[in-house]
Parts: C-alpha cells; sequence; structure tokens
C-alpha cells in the first residue's frame, strides 16, 4: 500500500481530492475554498498600515491560515515520509526546451538549478522569486481570487467572471511560459 | 467604480468570504488545518507544485495539469449542485451560502498579471506554501514577495482602474 502511495498520483485522484476540498470546507464551516486571500489576511495582520483595503477583522478569517498551514505541514509530511526517490517525469518535448536554457536536474519537484538558495543575491533569483513572487501576490489580489478562488470555487458556482479569470489566468501564463520565461534566460 | 463601503471592505475583490455566523472556539480551526494537510500531501503526491508541471502545462506538452483542474472543476460542480439540490447544511446546521460574484476589470488584468507569474515562479498561491513545506527553502523569498505584492495591490488599489 505504502509502495503505491509513494508513486506520483494520477491527475484523476489529485483532481477528485482538490475537487472535494469545495464541499469539505462549505459543509464543515461555511468556508469558501480559496488560498490567496490568506496573503491579504497577513497584510491585514502585520502590515495594515491604515490602508483601507486592510481594515477588516482579519481575525474572523483565520480558520484561512490554519487552512493554508496545513498545506505546509501535509507537503513537510508527504516530502519526508512518502517521497519518491526517482527524477520526476518531465514531457520529453519540455525536457528538449528545458536542456536549452542549462536546466538539466530533474531529480526534484523544481529544477535545483533555480531555485536553489545561492541563487538569491543573482537577477536571475531576483526575475524567478522576486518578480515572478510579486506578479503573483499582487495579481491574485488584483483579480480576486486565484486557481482555487476563481478557477475552482468561482468555475464550481458558475461564476461568469471566474471563468474570464481563468481564461486570462492561463493567458498570462501561455505568454509568460512561451516568450518571457525564454526572455529571462536569454539575459541570465 | 471601486466600492469602498467600510462594512463591505472585507468582500472587495474577493470571492472567498467568510459567510459563517455561527461562533466556534478556536479549536474548530483544526478543521480546515486538517483539510490543508490533506491538499498538501496531494499537492507533492501529484506534483502539482512542480515548477516543471507548469512548465508542460503551458507549453501543451502534458495533459496532467489540464486533468487535475478539469476534475476539479468538475467535482466541485457536482458537489455544489448536490448542496443546493437536497439544502444540506453544515456540521453546525447552517445553510450554506452562496454569493454571486460581481464583474470588473480586476478580473481581466488581475488574472493576466498572475498568469504572468504563475510561470515564472510554477506556483499559484497555494503551492507556494507547499513548496516551501517540502522543504524549498529559497521559495521563502518568493512568499515574502507575493506578501509584498499584495500589500502594494492595496496600497494601489484606489487608482488602478477597475
Amino acid at each position: 500500500m505504502l509502495e503505491i502511495i509513494r508513486q506520483p498520483w494520477h491527475w484523476s485522484i489529485a483532481g477528485l481530492l482538490i475537487g472535494l476540498t469545495v464541499p469539505t470546507l462549505l459543509l464543515i464551516g461555511n468556508k469558501k475554498f480559496g488560498v490567496s486571500s490568506s496573503l491579504r489576511h497577513l497584510c491585514a495582520m502585520c502590515v495594515p498600515a491604515n490602508i483601507p483595503f486592510f481594515q477588516y477583522e482579519w481575525k474572523k478569517e483565520i480558520w484561512n491560515l490554519f487552512f493554508v498551514g496545513g498545506m505546509l505541514i501535509g507537503a513537510l509530511i508527504a516530502s519526508k515520509f512518502l517521497h519518491n526517490p526517482s527524477n520526476i517525469v518531465v514531457a520529453e518535448s519540455t525536457k528538449t526546451v528545458l536542456y536549452q536554457y542549462g536546466i538539466t536536474d530533474f531529480s526534484k519537484l523544481m529544477p535545483t538549478q533555480i531555485f536553489n538558495v545561492a541563487n538569491i543575491f543573482t537577477l536571475k533569483g531576483f526575475a524567478f522569486f522576486v518578480f515572478g513572487g510579486f506578479l503573483v501576490g499582487f495579481g491574485t489580489r488584483y483579480a480576486g481570487g486565484c486557481t482555487s478562488g476563481h478557477s475552482i470555487m468561482g468555475l464550481s458556482t458558475l461564476q461568469w467572471p471566474s471563468l474570464v479569470a481563468t481564461i486570462c489566468f492561463m493567458i498570462g501564463g501561455f505568454f509568460s511560459a512561451n516568450i518571457i520565461i525564454p526572455f529571462i534566460f536569454k539575459l541570465f | 467604480m471601486v466600492n469602498n463601503n467600510l462594512e463591505d471592505v472585507r468582500h472587495q475583490d474577493s470571492i472567498c468570504t467568510n459567510e459563517a455566523m455561527v461562533q466556534h472556539p478556536f479549536w474548530h480551526n483544526l478543521k480546515y488545518m486538517a483539510v490543508g494537510i490533506v491538499f498538501g500531501i496531494v499537492f507533492v503526491k501529484a506534483e502539482i507544485i512542480s515548477w516543471f508541471r507548469i512548465q508542460e502545462m503551458f507549453r501543451l506538452h502534458s495533459f496532467f495539469m489540464y486533468g487535475v483542474i478539469g476534475t476539479a472543476v468538475v467535482v466541485g460542480m457536482l458537489s455544489v449542485w448536490i448542496i443546493k439540490k437536497f439544502n444540506l447544511k453544515t456540521l453546525s446546521g447552517e445553510t450554506v451560502k452562496f454569493e454571486d460574484k460581481s464583474f470588473n476589470k480586476g478580473q481581466i488584468y488581475g488574472a493576466l498579471i498572475f498568469g504572468i507569474g504563475w510561470a515564472i515562479t510554477g506556483a499559484c498561491p497555494g503551492p507556494l506554501f507547499a513548496q516551501i513545506g517540502s522543504g524549498f527553502a529559497v521559495v521563502v523569498i518568493t512568499f515574502l514577495s507575493a506578501l509584498a505584492g499584495t500589500w502594494v495591490y492595496g496600497y494601489f488599489r484606489e487608482k488602478l482602474p477597475h
């Protein structure tokens, strides 16, 4: 059994479990599935700075921080005890492209040639961590939600603005992966 | 354009606000942590938090992520339909509330910006937490930067087109 769990899981299992998060959160406490709000709550908690957008009772939303804290713990458990020792299987066509950028290590979930501490003070690190992270935080809040809040919760409840947002997430992602990322690799 | 009714400040630009009216003791939050733990395990074991999966998805080299998101949406829709159809109640007996989301242009501009960041970091906000949990310490920088991005949005919110 443990052997099966250690293998990478099939997309349908992952999709099923992620989809079931929607009714689970609704039924255990009337909570709407959404992750990016946690960033807003943390801002409201730590640096509200009299900004109206952060003046609300974040304590009422503390469940959301427990939820994301749980995600961190779950990831830790999975990486420590259910670890898959083999290389991650990546599509050959993607590998071919990444080889050209000097990404040759497929042993971890993240490419260690980019996502390592030694890169923090390099321009490449700045582009991938600081610039990329900023866009994630700014963009999700501007859009009013992320993949969970819009694409999963929003689409599940048939909200057309969430469909618009999801389509725009994808457009942004396609543009970024095919135009911006190759450009970053060319620069640094 | 920007609704700054203070009583409604939490609902601004957010699809996932807390509708529960029943007050619970603090330990109830552990329920959500438990759901989060399962979620985090799924994220790692299905390799959804992998930067490589995101590159495959946005280069149309793999069906995997489309399968995950597609299945999740179908399961979510069916669940919501069942909850509405049978008027299922929460554990504490409340009616499950749904709220319609109103459109604003932020859902276009913001979503495009997030999409760009998603491909670069290989993470939406959820996987950011899971990447840190799986030991990629450097993602703490990405996370802090995402917090800064959210804060800067809050700061400039009234000047941005919505």
